[in-house]
């Protein structure tokens, strides 16, 4: 689905700040159907490989294919943005309707779909977000949770086969945190939605099949998530953390206990044999 | 909790004689806004508070429960529809030449503050503020270190451009140019959104250490659970604009089933010991933080 090769880009000086090479050949896979969390600190470069993925900017060196068309080809760039669909942080900014149902209407209208389609693609999307019985809303009377997930209806609506969402929660109370979490692995699990999910909360990369890590323009780490939160002392070090559960395990484990290292929800602590001994 | 001195402001405010035990008093005070029109709304509904000088109170509540609303009627930047603000025992709305005071006093943070740096420079930014107070150059720059001292920038960012800073570094710069102001009472809205893990433990830690070493009272409007719970000893949870718990982490996390209903949640590790607790009742609940946690299991290892 995407194939990214010694991928490196860099932003063009501006003022006084000297231009920063923000990618330094990155090599990235996703498969069709995988879920994946990009972890990193801020300025990382998340953001810049984000954007990459559906062409709105294009790497300096290396080549990034999706679905075989190279990014760099601007005669791609249609289908690519097409085959992969964005969300961003703040809900605030993206919902440019007065009524939902018209901001989902607006990416398949650009595209060129027939009026009929376009109700049933809206329709569709807003059923698979959970949003139906709001589709006459004004957004600003929804909730930010609620907003987030009119924007992925919207990107929904264009039937892409990826689609990226860039620290979608950040803004979010707890319960808009869950729904969009919520909405995220359900598209996945049951429409076969390739994701990519950038955030800065342990707890939801942990729900993802892999997880890439950025520093400094690199990517650092590639494994699932059991693998890559079993590294405690190393995320830290990157000024990341790992999922409140899996710290503490790994304290018991520090103070004589023998608990797994790579327990990832409460669940799996709970069932954790030198736990259940104590129980 | 007892009142503190303030380091930030070492002499009190002329005028500001203590009358009243607490720094913030709101009586009663309901906020609608585009009153008396079809978009009317209530967004503060009757809410009386009480805070001591000195303490540290987290406000939580889900997106539009009124936790900005409230917090701007405490700087005078919004003016209550009914019901009176008082700032040590003074109605803030009484004397209209005390506003630009309150506002010094009062030091509000607002949300993604790194969006309002606009000067070149993180020195010259973090000046904006007490530039307008009418002070020396002397003073302003004595207050500018002092500030970014507070929240852990160096000498070395001084003449950065705020655009070649981190996020969390951004974040502080902007905190230091409220923190200039020498307000008493610091008001954060939700100081650690949008930062990574590194980030956010920074900004919490500079936090904690503005009210325990300088003594200002802080009210942190958060979506964070476990900050609340690590940070505060006071939650204020809001709903519908009404202040529907006021407790201590542990009070107000033993009831996990309401604050679900009203979008929030509770700290993860105090999930995971309230499940704990119900297989084996000897593991106590009201553990927010991995050290405790480890520590009550532990004692059931080696008792
Ligand atoms: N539009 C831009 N112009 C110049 N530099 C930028 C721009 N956007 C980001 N950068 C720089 O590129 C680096 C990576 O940024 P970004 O990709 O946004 O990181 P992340 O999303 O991981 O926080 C940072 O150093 C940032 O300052
Ligand atoms: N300037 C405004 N005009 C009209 N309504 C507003 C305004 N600001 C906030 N509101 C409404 O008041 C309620 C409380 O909002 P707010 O104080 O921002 O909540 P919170 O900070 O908890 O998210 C919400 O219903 C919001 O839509
Ligand atoms: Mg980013
Ligand atoms: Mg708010």
């Amino acid at each position: 689905m995407i194939l990214g090769e010694k991928l490196t880009f860099e932003y063009a000086a501006y003022d006084e700040t000297p231009p920063v090479l923000t990618l330094k050949g990155v090599d990235i896979t996703v498969k069709a159907g995988e879920f994946i969390a990009i972890l990193g600190h801020n300025g990382s470069g998340k953001s810049t490989l984000a954007k990459h993925l559906n062409a709105l900017l294009v790497p300096a060196e290396g080549t990034l294919w999706i679905k075989g068309a190279d990014t760099k080809d601007a005669e791609n760039t249609w289908r690519i943005r097409q085959t992969v669909g964005m969300v961003f942080q703040n809900p605030d900014n993206q919902i440019i309707a007065t009524i939902v149902e018209e901001d989902v209407a607006f990416g398949p209208e650009n595209l060129g779909v027939k009026p009929t389609e376009i109700r049933k693609r809206v329709d569709e999307s807003l059923a698979a977000v959970g949003m139906s019985e709001h589709s006459l809303a004004p957004p600003h009377h929804l909730s930010g949770g609620q907003k987030q997930r009119v924007a992925i209806a919207g990107v929904l609506a264009m039937h892409p086969e990826c689609i990226v969402l860039d620290e979608p929660t950040a803004m979010l109370d707890p319960s808009g945190r869950r729904e969009v979490m919520e909405t995220i692995t359900k598209l996945n699990r049951e429409s076969g939605m390739t994701v990519i999910l950038i955030t800065h909360f342990m707890e939801e990369a942990a729900q993802a099949d892999r997880i890439l890590v950025m520093d400094d323009g690199v990517l650092v780490m590639n494994d699932i998530p059991r693998n890559i939160f079993r590294q405690a002392e190393a995320m830290q070090k990157l000024g990341l953390g790992v999922p409140g559960v899996t710290e503490l395990a790994h304290e018991l484990r520090r103070r004589g206990l023998d608990v797994a290292d790579d327990v990832l929800t409460i669940e799996e602590f709970m069932s954790d044999k030198a736990i259940k001994s104590l129980l | 909790m007892k009142a503190q001195t303030n380091r930030l402001n070492p002499q009190p405010n002329e005028g500001a004689e203590e009358t009243s035990p607490y720094i913030i008093e709101l009586r009663q005070i309901s906020h609608i806004y585009n009153e008396d029109s079809v978009f009317e709304k209530r967004a503060i509904d009757n809410v009386s508070l009480k805070i001591k000088a000195g303490e540290m109170v987290a406000l939580i509540g889900h997106t539009g429960s009124g936790k900005s609303t409230l917090i701007q009627h405490l700087n005078a930047l919004l003016k209550p529809s009914s019901g009176m603000v008082l700032i040590n025992g003074k109605d803030i709305h009484t004397d209209k030449a005390k506003l630009k005071s309150i506002r010094q006093r009062v030091g509000l943070v607002f949300q993604y503050p790194e969006h309002q740096l606009f000067e070149a420079e993180v020195f010259k930014d973090v000046a904006f503020g007490p530039n307008q107070m009418g002070l020396t150059e002397e003073e302003v720059n004595t207050r500018v270190k002092s500030a970014l001292e507070v929240v852990g920038l160096d000498e070395s960012c001084y003449h950065k451009s705020p655009f070649e800073l981190s996020g969390g570094q951004k974040r502080r710069a902007a905190i230091a140019g409220v923190l200039a102001m020498r307000p008493e009472i610091l008001i954060l809205d939700e100081p650690t959104a949008g930062l990574d893990p590194r980030g956010r433990d920074e900004i919490l830690s500079q936090i904690k250490h503005m009210h325990t070493k300088l003594g200002l009272t802080i009210i942190l409007v958060s979506h964070s659970m476990d900050d609340a719970a690590r940070l505060t000893d006071r939650i204020l949870v809001m709903n519908k604009g009404c202040i529907i718990c006021d407790g201590t982490p542990i009070e107000v996390f033993a009831q996990g089933e309401m604050l679900k209903n009203i979008g929030l949640d509770v700290p993860q590790i105090s999930s995971l010991m309230t499940c704990l607790h119900e297989k084996n009742s000897n593991l106590p609940t009201g553990i927010f933080s991995v050290e405790a946690a480890a520590d009550a299991i532990m004692k059931l290892v080696r008792p």
